[in-house]
């Protein structure tokens, strides 16, 4: 039999179910296609009701989305969730380490392991960030890993996500959705829990509040109801029993945060940002920004509040400096990467720009700085003008692009168009750091709901699927 | 509670009391203009211009519309424009963008009941509106007004959030009780020498159906609508719940709730109010001048509205109030 030309999750090659998704297929077969359907509307129909919605930026209309939800739940062998578990942590572990080290002795770049001014050059490098201490050594608290599977042992990190990662609160629904349509399942197999994850970032948050606070305030800062991630904003602060603020509701005296409430001022100790840096504080960033806070930046470096994530993380997970981050884990772990890069090339070195412009209908091609599956190109997707067109793009700037070939995404069985079919997906789980790093079991499978698409991101037509890991039996 | 929080309830609150007691006042109006009617000496006591006098919105009307007022774009006007802040359309309309970004503190119901007049009011309102009868129209509003505050009261946790939904409403509720008495009041009763004589009954009915007052009056009264009585019924009764008695209760009630030891003034001020409507006879606002009375009453609602902005809702903190919190630590 021919051998296929992606991992399908459910399915083994010859057609045989794996074992981790026996019970489920079991379901599966004694279901009806009717039931299903019923099912699938009911979901759909919860959440436009929830108004779980994920605006889409450059629809016209503005109109208020429910982002797809697929019932079919993309189960995760026990092995290889321990994998992905111990390697997206390693990967925190190096990457907070690097950041610490580029804002202090920079002994990476001394090494020449990584070229200075890819860090020092790159427009996300904090300068003022330099030689501050932050509390735990930490800078990134809240983490989303894009991870991608080649095969049944076969991982690989398509991006880290450092800055403000959104996501976790369409995983922490779908788990709901899922127990409310199909609690018979949950009765037959053991899934993890991931209820837990509001609990574990607020204790995160408390470790790092400044000294002295007895009992830390914590806020999360949203940039209001027009962000298009918005209801997740709102949705862990109520999770946490914290606070949602807005920049206007801060305001910054003697180099103390405090929140404008009907009882007075009261002091903020951790911010949980969901703002990016370049807004943050008018006064030390963007002066034009009306979504920041006068004075935060002066507050945070006297220590008199802990900001998560830290300043100055961009310039880790920029797509370019991605392509260090192996050696990033050799360099301050001594160990070997558990999961792997994609091989990457960098447009700004002419060889790899050569090489790239002559094989792009088979290449996937990003911008550094890009996010949400905007700017890219999919070469074997791509029609010629677009690809001609891109080109033309490339040329002008190619140090704002890398390439990476097109991986052969996993597929999972989707119910799309009133049937069973395979989908590719791939998975953001979420890493929090505190006094230690960890991950709650599973993640956000986002799914292409397109036959043969390969983009998940639901800006972009995505779909997002619950993600079990099951428990295994003593 | 986060003052911007409060405030984004409280002008919600205020937006949909304004928008029952315009679509009130709209109704009367027109059904009024059905009638055959004595013209008066004054342009503004005229019909039409009397929404706009009471609300003060006169000056608005005349810069966008030149030329004769007429009663269709006086009705789109305070009803349907969405250029006009206090239009019906646009009190839904603010109404329920505070309601969507105050989700997590008001509950689902809430939200759902205020989505859902907003959505059905975009749908009403098309070019029939005008020849189905926008009577119709009125009446769907104060209905909908009517269920949001059932769904609100039924549902929803008596906290702080409560209590400043609670005081949008009577602040609002008494500012235009108080504009439509006077207002109204002196367009039928230009001198004082006819305030115990003998009135036009559908004229004064009109007045009473606009704050929806017509049945309690007959019950409380059982005679012949006189002048002076509607006043006290209006001004002093506090079992009438649109009484500008019964909104400053509840008002200095929630105050009082509300208060510590930084918020006295506002406190204090509703005090004074209610005690003044506590412990007023009706002879006395005569005597002082009804228009002069109310307009004392509109002032104080006014001084109140600012301290409760100062207090809780805006506020700007003093050095003073800042040291204590950040010493805390």
């Amino acid at each position: 039999m021919r051998r296929p030309a992606f991992y399908n999750e459910m399915y083994a090659e010859d057609g045989a179910v794996y074992p981790h998704y026996a019970a489920y297929a079991e379901w599966l077969k004694a279901t009806t296609v009717e039931h299903l359907l019923q099912k699938q509307r009911e979901a759909d129909a919860l959440y436009t009701r929830l108004g779980i919605t994920f605006a889409v930026y450059g629809d016209e209309s503005g109109v208020e989305r429910a982002i797809p939800f697929d019932i079919i739940p993309r189960i995760i062998q026990p092995g290889a969730w321990k994998k992905i578990h111990a390697g997206a942590c390693q990967r925190l572990r190096a990457l907070n380490a690097f950041l610490k080290d580029i804002y202090h002795g920079q002994d990476i770049l001394r090494a020449g392991v990584i070229p200075a001014d890819q860090v020092l050059g790159n427009q996300l490098y904090r300068p003022e960030m330099r030689e501050f201490e932050v509390p735990g050594d930490i800078y990134v608290h809240v983490a989303g890993v894009d991870i991608v599977r080649t095969g049944e042992n076969e991982f690989h990190v398509l991006e880290d996500n450092l800055r403000t990662p959104s996501g976790v609160s369409y995983m922490l629904e779908n788990r709901r959705m899922m127990m409310r349509l199909f609690p018979e399942l949950f009765s037959r197999m053991s899934v993890a829990p991931v209820d837990h994850y509001a609990d574990c970032l607020l204790d995160n948050l408390h470790a790092v509040a400044p000294g002295g606070a007895g009992s830390p305030t914590v806020a999360v800062l949203t940039p209001g109801p027009y962000n298009s991630a918005y209801f997740e904003h709102a949705f862990l602060a109520l999770q946490m029993g914290v606070e949602l603020v807005e920049g206007q509701d801060l305001f910054v005296a003697d180099n103390t945060v405090f929140m404008r409430t009907t009882r007075g001022p009261q002091r903020v100790d951790v911010i949980y940002r969901r703002v990016d840096d370049d807004f943050l504080d008018p006064l030390a960033f963007r002066p034009d920004s009306m979504l920041g806070v006068p004075g935060l930046f002066a507050a945070y470096r006297a220590g008199r509040v802990t900001l998560a994530n830290a300043i100055g993380t961009g310039v880790a997970d920029d797509k370019a400096t991605y392509a260090f981050v192996p050696d990033m884990i050799r360099f301050y772990l001594g160990e070997e990467p558990i999961l792997r890069n994609v091989p990457t090339w960098q447009l700004r070195k002419p060889d790899d720009c050569r090489y790239v412009l002559d094989h792009l209908p088979e290449l996937v091609v990003k911008e550094v700085q890009g996010s949400g599956g905007y700017g890219m190109l999919v070469g074997p997707a791509a029609s010629r003008e677009e690809i001609d067109a891109f080109r033309t793009r490339i040329r002008a700037r190619p140090d704002n692009y890398i390439a990476q070939p097109t991986l052969a995404l996993s597929t999972c069985p989707t119910f799309s168009g009133g049937g069973v079919t395979a989908r590719h997906v791939d998975l953001r789980p979420y890493v929090l750091t505190g006094k230690s790093v960890s991950l709650v079991p599973g993640g956000l499978t986002r799914v292409a709901l397109r036959e043969g698409s390969l983009i998940v991101n639901s800006s972009q037509g995505g779909g997002t699927k619950d993600t079990w890991v099951l428990e295994e039996q003593c | 509670m986060l003052s911007r929080a409060a405030n984004n309830l409280y002008w919600m609150s205020r937006h949909i009391e304004r928008a029952e007691n315009t679509a009130r006042m709209l109704d009367v109006t027109y059904r009024m203009s059905l009638l055959p009617y004595r013209t008066p000496d004054q342009a503004w006591a005229e019909h039409w211009a009397l929404p706009l006098v009471i609300t003060g919105l006169a000056s608005d009307y005349y810069a966008r519309f030149s030329g004769a007022l007429t009663s269709e774009r006086v009705l789109r006007f305070m009803a349907l424009d969405a250029a006009n802040s206090s239009s019906i359309y646009s009190c839904v309309q603010s109404a329920r963008e505070s309601a969507r970004t105050m989700r997590g503190v008001i509950t689902t119901e809430m939200y759902e009941d205020i989505n859902d007049w907003w959505l059905e009011m975009r749908n009403r309102i098309d070019e029939s509106l005008f020849t189905r009868g926008i009577s119709e129209f009125f009446d769907w509003v104060k209905m909908r007004s009517h269920q949001f505050r059932g769904v609100t009261f039924g549902t929803m946790l008596r906290d702080e959030a409560y209590q400043f939904i609670r005081l949008g409403t009577f602040m609002e509720r008494a500012d235009n009780t108080a504009r439509i008495l006077d207002v109204k009041y002196h367009t039928l009763l230009p001198s004082v020498a006819e305030v115990g004589g003998s009135v036009d009954y559908y004229q004064w009915g009109a007045l009473l159906r606009s704050v929806s007052a017509f049945d309690s009056y007959r019950k409380i009264y059982r005679d012949t609508i006189t002048p002076m009585r509607v006043a006290e019924l209006l001004i002093l009764r506090d079992d009438m719940p649109r009484s500008l008695h019964a909104c400053t209760r509840e008002i200095y009630a929630i105050l009082s709730a509300l208060s510590d030891a930084g918020s006295r003034e506002p406190e204090r001020l509703a005090g004074e109010l209610n005690a003044m409507l506590r412990y007023g006879r009706i002879e006395h606002v005569f005597t002082a001048g009804l228009h002069e009375y109310l307009m004392d009453i509109l002032a104080r609602l006014s001084a109140l509205n600012e301290e409760i902005n100062r207090h809780f809702l805006v506020p700007v903190y003093t050095q003073s109030q800042v040291a204590p919190a950040a010493a805390g630590r």
